[in-house]
């Protein structure tokens, strides 16, 4: 029996003890997770030193802040999301309860990635154990220290066998695929996410992919250029540009690509400093095997910025390249690494064109002051998320949903999304066996007239809420006209009864906000 | 004659051009598939009951009025639908636009079965026209006549680059898989399913999947028994038990069986007479394969034939037929029975009915019929199902509020009004940001800063928004 086996097996029998079942359960291990996140600030910042050079506040501003934020959300509105959801009824379940239960999924897989580490592998897991699921979760094997301070310290602070961490490389992934899950949730590549996806089909268990693309940024020519470039410079370099959702490549037209290249090494130079090797606040390429698939790329185009690396250390300078080509190697992939290319396009129809003409990336970005092209791109375009003159923060944004389409993915999360995801929406009917007489008229043996009774109840539609409304007004108004003639009787004033009445329906009115 | 992959590209070509995109064509389209209904009710009703031998009261109910119905929904609704939802943003994020837009997911592909082989064809065709897309329309080759029917008559109503029927059987399925799809619905069974997803998976393709299960009939407590029966009665013997939301087998203690057994006599005889084979309400079984399935079952189970058990292979009958003493490994709890044949266990307490429905596979639909509102939350809460309904059968299915779909075992994702229009949707993330308050950026600008951080926290946390506007 394998350990992955032994680990799936212990969650389901821990989920099915109903442990998870209450909110204040769900709320003390979402408490538990942020009391790790700020508790081991330093081994998780450590880790992910080791692992991609990032700095302390690097991965406080990019993993843990964000994570934070989703947690207390989460603790925040859980009561409001794991709520019954009521419904429109017809006419004919008028006198029932009609409503949408959330409820658990059962054991859910989170298998994480390296470039965000804890970020990419938590955020899922706070939706997993808001929804009342059991997680088993993969860290990612190739930002390995993060892997292990998660494998060593994440039992110390949850359920060690609701949420257990489960290491390893390639062979145990598999292993853990076998297994029969109720949802898969998975960050990384189109390529595994179908290896993935094929590996769900057998137990038929839906899946969550958050995969990647190549995330045109378009600039058009009229726009702030300096501010532009600003945003899209940090947009690109943070991580060194292995973000899933970085401006991958540049579309603008060919007048304005020498200012573009300009103003973004001057940039790269006030953020970076002129030697980025030395600085701080700049990473690495997570491992050697990234770093000559990076260096391959480069071939073929010309460096307008940058290019020096330093293969000991896993550096690539913050590289702009120009006068790329949709052809150019560095256009075969999506790069995921601190090279920027520019392709001239000669305006927004043939950008457009371009990115309809690849697969659907997972996110678009556009500069402008032109809304009305703005809105074009969007109309005519598709693509997970669309961010105008910006890069990154839509990621922030935790009421949108974040997630790909097409070849970037399939599925969403971040904030209620994250619940919702991770949760099976049940839907309830509750009636009672009264009112038998109604149901007549849908049992056989079958004639003209109660096949035109049936067609009238379960076909006609009925503004209900309407109608309670209405008879529930019209019952209060007789009750104010009566409490006013009562009163009236006993302690008359120089106030007209006209007036009175009408003070009165408006104050119950306003007070049941009908 | 096209060739399936043909037949992708032009519906792919299609919808390039954009011409499913404004809602006034969606609405006509809509329309159209709307008369095509109406105008040739009398036509589906004979192909529906040479397939099924379905009783005119079921296919008008559950096949062409709950289309009707369902179509009617999407017009009225359809330009609320498509409106973007704006979000709430954090204060960093105050003055810009974020919002979510409903946009067409590309060329779909539908699967219909043949045991509603309109209504679970054309009901998620209505969500994805509603929702912008072209599709590709694959109607069951084991309901004959209306496969034909649909073939004759969709092209006649609805534009023909955008929404086409194709043919076939098991074979010609497994091709059509082979084309890249932007959503496959399927309606069906698990086997197939399986099939269905490694194909998708290939492409990295959504799936919807309605599958089915043995749906739980548990009787418990106080109970009405009369009006239980009838009702269980109803739901189980519909469309002669071909329902993927019919009551598959009964869970009760001894007491209510031998209370039960009589009610169910008396109804089925009121629904049925005394011979059913001679009602004109009640369905036939779809195939003569499906019929030896069932009879086979029949004969492997251990269990005790106490109402019906009659059988014409010739006619594809077999009558409402109920068995008792039946336990958990019996024949008949092997696989979803999806006929006329009502199974009753017994179970002594209601931990025992849960347990043993838990030890089955989530089904799609679960019934607890009970006067004690006790018994029916405590089902509810201890189980999981695609949907519960308390008291009746299937009926949770026409509420076009609900979404219905299943969990495990049962499928995933769901439809029905504006669940559908959400599955055959992409909801995108738009953020539109100003120019401005560049310097607010500053903020998260190497280098990086504690007190730049202790900053972007305050302006990024939502609560801090609601607080200073």
């Amino acid at each position: 029996m394998s350990r992955e086996l032994l680990v799936v097996q212990r969650a389901r029998k821990s989920f099915q003890t109903g442990k998870t079942k209450p909110l204040e359960n769900r709320i003390q291990q979402l408490k538990s997770l942020l009391l790790f996140i700020t508790e081991r600030r330093s081994d998780i910042t450590d880790a992910v030193k080791r692992d991609l050079g990032k700095s302390a506040l690097g991965t406080e501003l990019f993993e843990t802040l964000g994570l934070e934020g989703e947690i207390n959300l989460a603790i925040e509105k859980l009561a409001e999301w794991a709520a019954p959801r009521p419904v429109e009824k017809s006419l004919l379940t008028i006198s029932d309860e009609v409503y949408i239960q959330p409820e658990p999924l059962g054991v859910v897989l989170i298998i994480g990635t390296w470039n965000y580490p804890w970020a990419l592998t938590l955020q899922p897991l706070v939706g997993a154990i808001a929804a009342g699921n059991a997680a088993v979760i993969k860290p990612s094997e190739v930002s390995s220290h993060s892997a292990k301070v998660m494998e060593e310290l994440l039992p110390q602070y949850l359920d060690k066998d609701l949420y257990p961490v489960v290491t390893g490389g390639v062979l145990e992934t598999q292993e853990l695929l076998k297994q029969r899950f109720d949802h898969i949730f998975y960050t990384g590549s189109s390529g595994v996410g179908k290896l993935v996806m094929a590996a769900a089909a057998p137990h038929l268990t839906p899946v969550t992919l958050e995969l990647g693309g190549k995330s045109p940024c378009y600039i058009d020519k009229n726009c702030d250029i300096p501010v532009a470039c600003r945003r899209i410079t940090w947009g690109k370099f943070v991580n060194c540009g292995q973000t899933c959702i970085a401006p991958d490549f540049i579309l603008c037209e060919p007048s304005i690509q020498s200012r573009v290249v300009e103003e973004i090494k001057k940039c790269i130079k006030e953020f970076y400093t002129d030697n980025p090797e030395t600085f701080e606040d700049y990473g690495r390429i997570i491992n050697q095997q990234h770093f000559k698939r990076l260096m391959a790329l480069m071939e073929g185009s010309t460096v307008a910025v940058g290019g020096t690396s330093d293969e000991s250390q896993c550096y690539i300078a913050p590289t702009v390249l120009k006068d790329v080509t949709g052809e150019s190697k560095v256009m075969k992939e999506e790069i995921f690494g601190p090279l920027l290319p520019i392709i001239t396009v000669s305006g927004v129809d043939e950008a457009i064109q371009f990115m309809n003409e690849r697969e659907k990336a997972l996110v678009i970005y556009v500069f402008s002051h032109d809304n009305k092209l703005i809105k074009r791109v969007i109309a005519e375009t598709s693509s997970g998320a669309l961010l105008a003159n910006d890069c990154l923060v839509h990621y922030t944004v935790s009421a949108l949903p974040f997630g790909g389409v097409g070849n970037s993915g399939m599925g969403c999360y971040h904030g209620r999304h994250s619940f919702d995801q991770l949760s099976h929406l049940r839907s309830c009917l509750i009636k009672q066996l009264k009112m038998e007489g109604v149901n007549s008229m849908r049992y056989p043996p079958h004639t003209a007239k109660k096949l035109g009774w049936a067609r009238f109840f379960l076909v006609k539609r009925v503004n209900v809420s309407r109608l309670r409304r209405l008879a529930l007004l019209a019952t209060l108004a007789g009750v104010a006209a009566f409490v006013v003639q009562v009163k009236e009787l006993k302690c008359p004033s120089s106030v007209p009864r006209a007036v009175k009445g009408f003070a009165l329906i408006s104050a119950v009115f306003y007070v049941t906000r009908l | 004659m096209e060739t399936q992959s043909q037949v992708v590209a032009r519906l792919r070509s299609a919808f390039g051009s954009g011409v499913t995109i404004p809602v006034a064509f969606r609405l006509n389209q809509l329309s159209e598939l709307m008369s095509m209904i109406t105008d040739n009710e009398e036509q589906i009703l004979v192909a529906l009951h040479k397939d099924l031998g379905k009783p005119k009261f079921e296919a008008i109910m559950s096949e062409v009025d709950i289309v009707v119905n369902e179509l009617h929904h999407a017009i009225a609704n359809l330009s609320s639908w498509i409106q973007p939802d704006y979000v709430s943003k954090n204060l960093a994020t105050k003055l810009d636009d974020c919002f979510v837009r409903r946009e067409a997911l590309g060329v779909v592909l539908i699967i219909g079965p043949w045991n509603y082989p309109l209504h679970l064809l054309l009901l998620p065709l209505v969500s994805a026209i509603a929702a912008g897309n072209c599709a590709a329309i694959k109607p069951s080759e084991v309901s004959a006549h209306t496969d034909q029917l649909m073939a004759e008559l969709i092209p006649k109503y609805l534009s023909q680059d955008c929404y086409t029927v194709v043919r076939g059987g098991a074979e010609e399925t497994t091709t059509l898989l082979l084309n890249r799809f932007d959503h496959i619905f399927y309606t069906g069974s698990q086997t197939v399913a399986r099939i269905i997803l490694q194909a998708a998976a290939v492409h990295l393709t959504p799936v919807t999947l309605e599958l089915g299960g043995k749906c739980p009939c548990f009787i418990y407590g106080r109970v009405n028994i009369a009006a239980a029966a009838r009702r269980l009665a109803w739901s189980k013997f519909f469309n002669a038990g071909q329902s993927c939301v019919a009551p598959d087998y009964v869970l009760c203690s001894p007491a209510t069986r031998d209370a039960l057994l009589p009610e169910l006599r008396q109804t089925l005889e009121e629904f049925y007479s005394r011979d059913p084979q001679t009602s004109p309400d009640l369905s036939r079984i779809v195939s003569a394969r499906h019929w030896t399935r069932l009879m086979a079952l029949l004969k492997r189970s251990a269990g005790e034939v106490v109402l019906g058990g009659e059988s014409d292979q010739q006619d594809k009958y077999i009558a409402p037929t109920v068995l008792v003493g039946v336990a958990e490994d019996d024949a008949l709890m092997a696989e979803e029975i999806f006929g006329p044949i009502l199974p009753i266990i017994t179970v002594e307490s209601l931990e025992d009915g849960i347990a043993f429905i838990n030890r089955q596979e989530k089904p799609l639909a679960l019934y607890v019929f009970s006067d004690e509102a006790a018994v029916v939350n405590t089902v509810l809460e201890k189980t999981s199902s695609g949907g519960f309904c308390s008291n009746d059968g299937i009926i949770h299915m026409c509420l076009p509020t609900l979404p219905f779909g299943g969990v495990g075992a049962s499928g995933f994702g769901s439809y029905h009004g504006r669940w559908g229009f959400e599955t055959f949707s992409h909801r995108r993330a738009v953020m539109l940001r100003g120019w401005t308050l560049e310097r607010l950026n500053g903020l998260r600008y190497p280098p990086y800063r504690e007190d730049k951080l202790s900053w972007l926290r305050w302006t990024m946390s939502a609560k801090s928004s609601c607080s200073i506007m």
